[in-house]
């Protein structure tokens, strides 16, 4: 019992301590630095999705940054003026649906989009699938690139600007707010709403993760055959977990959407899908903490760099040599490499390893 | 009662051109241990998997517990009663023998995702209900003291009782072993062979892939036995020894 209030009061510090995270870092960083905040949370919410998938039920998905787009053009339809532009008849003003409606929205047509793209790669497995579900997030990204004619839907590379900022209960997170005498820019509001969802995601992975349908998928995950002679229905459960990541990302996009005020095909490129599954590798595929950590790391690093690089060499030889960027890569393929060579689990490496590790002291309280 | 628990009536199944399994018919009774025996290539794991739904016969009639089956999937017939383990085994190997064995409820229990967002009190008891019946299975098979080892550390013996304890997790009315004695030494064996009369006492029928003559003898209540694709024999053990195609089979025809 001890050690259940003492962890609860960890708990409880913690959440503070994330709370008055944004005003810390406001203070001693800049406001910058609260928007990259914002963004990795982002990326936190999309990492989750993809961790179901890969993660739980051992799917490996090249192209889940589809489903971020489906969520964000989702929220860039339904809440901005550019629907005017393709059916000026009905949406004269284009269409300005509620925050409240739009994100339980995209998360369902991410979803279905999910199942859509699980039903034709349920026999594939592997390689064969990542190059499946590689063509799929390429597709995706050519649709939004190219249905601007003959109907005028995403707007081409142009990408779709004007898009509501997002307002919850009335109150506009664009604006600064002034809450029992506490002013809130704009970034902090934001950075509760998404802490908020994050939380609710982070909830939502970890219920899955110990419930029937997690021990499905990870027996899945173990062995496909031996699943079904188990009597698990392998069919179902691939969509489901299909559909589940699927809505994490669709969430994440929508979010995305309303906080940038813009979208455009090129935020879902390879590049990115390849980001998210680098962050869930990292960390420690199948476990939430270490996709977390790796979310966070892969999140900050480019803008420490920003932040770094250029300065440094400029001090050093008057000049700047390798640009952030090139850098970044350079880095990104290093930290690789090195992890493959000596932590090949991930940072924090799943539960059953450490729980193993446990396992004498477990065994006497079960 | 009296009606066989497995029925197959005039199974064949083609690969390409070879006829690997051709109108084999046999029928299970219920409450026994039913061997398979055969020299290899022989077809027996051909058959073994047409009856758990692994592979679909090319023709024949499939008829388990009064219901007929027609081209189903293995989780189908897991749901009506069948289980198996195989013969390399087939653990899940990342996760701990607990885990394996709650894996097996998974036929058994029904609650979805909402259950498990919501984590109702249905929910919650039907865990811990999986959780201590899993507990249970593995004392049961002697691994108790193994629930929370990673099933890839289990030596093979007690990777062998850990699929059959998974395997009686989903409450099977045949519980069907793939050369389960493949690989043990005569004390994992002997042990193996008390584990599964107390199988069969408990009112589960057993069928059985062995190439360890002597456990089928031992064990079996009636034993049947491939050769080339077809059955050559089914009867009792010690008739099955004596009968002359048999020992053609395996010994070769005598010249004269």
């Amino acid at each position: 019992m001890k050690a259940n209030l003492k962890s609860k009061l960890l708990l409880v510090a913690f959440a503070f301590a994330l709370l008055l995270l944004p005003f810390a870092t406001d203070a001693l960083l800049g406001r910058g630095w609260v928007r990259i905040a914002d963004f990795a949370m982002l990326y936190i919410m999309l990492a989750l999705g993809l961790n179901i998938v890969v993660g739980y039920a051992g799917l490996l998905d090249l192209g889940y940054i589809a489903f971020f787009a489906v969520g964000a053009y989702c929220y860039a339809l339904t809440g901005s003026p550019h629907l005017a532009l393709a059916f000026p008849a009905i949406f004269p003003d284009g269409l300005h649906l509620p925050f409240w409606i739009v994100l339980p929205l995209a998360a369902l047509v991410a979803g279905s989009f999910g199942v859509l793209l699980g039903a034709p790669t349920l026999r594939l497995r592997g390689d064969y699938l990542a190059i499946v579900t590689l063509g799929f997030g390429e597709i995706i990204r050519i649709f939004l690139n190219n249905l601007n004619a003959p109907l005028n839907l995403t707007n081409g590379p142009q990408g779709i600007s004007r898009i509501d900022p997002i307002s919850v209960a009335g109150v506009s997170l664009n604006n600064t707010q002034t809450l029992f005498g506490i002013t809130l820019p704009s970034v902090h509001l934001y950075f509760y709403l998404f802490l908020a969802c994050t939380t609710l995601v982070v909830v939502i992975s970890h219920r899955l993760e110990r419930s029937r349908i997690g021990r499905a998928w990870m027996a899945i995950r173990e062995d496909e055959i031996a699943a079904t002679a188990m009597g698990i229905n392998t069919r179902n459960l691939k969509l489901l977990a299909f559909a589940m990541g699927a809505m994490f990302g669709g969430i994440s996009g929508a979010l995305f959407a309303g906080f940038q005020g813009f979208v455009s095909p090129e935020s879902f490129s390879l590049m990115e899908s390849v980001m998210v599954l680098c962050m869930v590798v990292l960390g420690g595929m199948g476990n939430i903490a270490g996709v977390i950590l790796g979310s966070i790391l892969l999140a900050l690093l480019p803008e420490m760099l920003r932040h770094s690089v250029v300065p440094l060499q400029q001090a050093l030889f008057g000049k700047t040599w390798i640009d952030p960027e090139s850098l970044r890569m350079l880095l990104f393929g290093g930290a690789l490499i090195a992890m493959m060579l000596y932590r090949p689990a991930g940072l924090l490496p799943s539960r059953l390893r450490r729980r193993e590790l446990q396992s004498d002291e477990t065994a006497e309280t079960v | 009662m009296n009606t066989p628990l497995l029925q197959l009536s005039g199974i064949s199944k083609r690969f390409g051109g070879l006829n690997a399994l051709s109108d084999v018919s046999l029928h299970i009774r219920r409450g026994e241990i039913y061997g398979l025996i055969g020299p290899n290539g022989a077809g027996k794991t051909t058959l073994f998997n047409i009856i758990t739904g692994l592979y679909q016969s090319s023709a024949g009639q499939f008829e388990f517990d009064g219901h007929r089956y027609q081209a189903c999937k293995p989780h189908v017939l897991a749901q009506a009663g069948i289980a198996r383990t195989f013969q390399n085994i087939r653990l899940f190997a990342n996760l701990s023998a607990l885990e394996n064995v709650m894996i097996g409820r998974h036929v058994r229990t029904k609650s979805g995702v909402c259950g498990a967002l919501l984590r109702t009190r249905k929910t919650r008891d039907e865990e811990r209900a999986i959780a201590q019946r899993a507990q249970e299975l593995l004392q049961y098979v002697g691994l108790a003291q193994a629930a929370h080892t990673l099933a890839k550390h289990l030596s093979y013996g007690e990777q062998r009782r850990l699929e059959i304890a998974r395997a009686l997790a989903t409450e099977p009315l045949l519980l069907a072993l793939d050369e389960p004695a493949a690989g043990m030494n005569a004390t994992e064996t002997s042990s193996l062979k008390t584990l599964l009369q107390a199988i069969r006492d408990t009112g589960i029928t057993v069928l059985l892939i062995e190439h360890d003559v002597k456990l089928i003898m031992g064990l079996c209540d009636r034993v049947a036995v491939l050769d080339y694709g077809k059955k050559i024999a089914e009867d009792a053990p010690e008739n099955v020894r004596n009968h002359p195609a048999v020992i053609a089979a395996y010994l070769g025809a005598s010249d004269d």
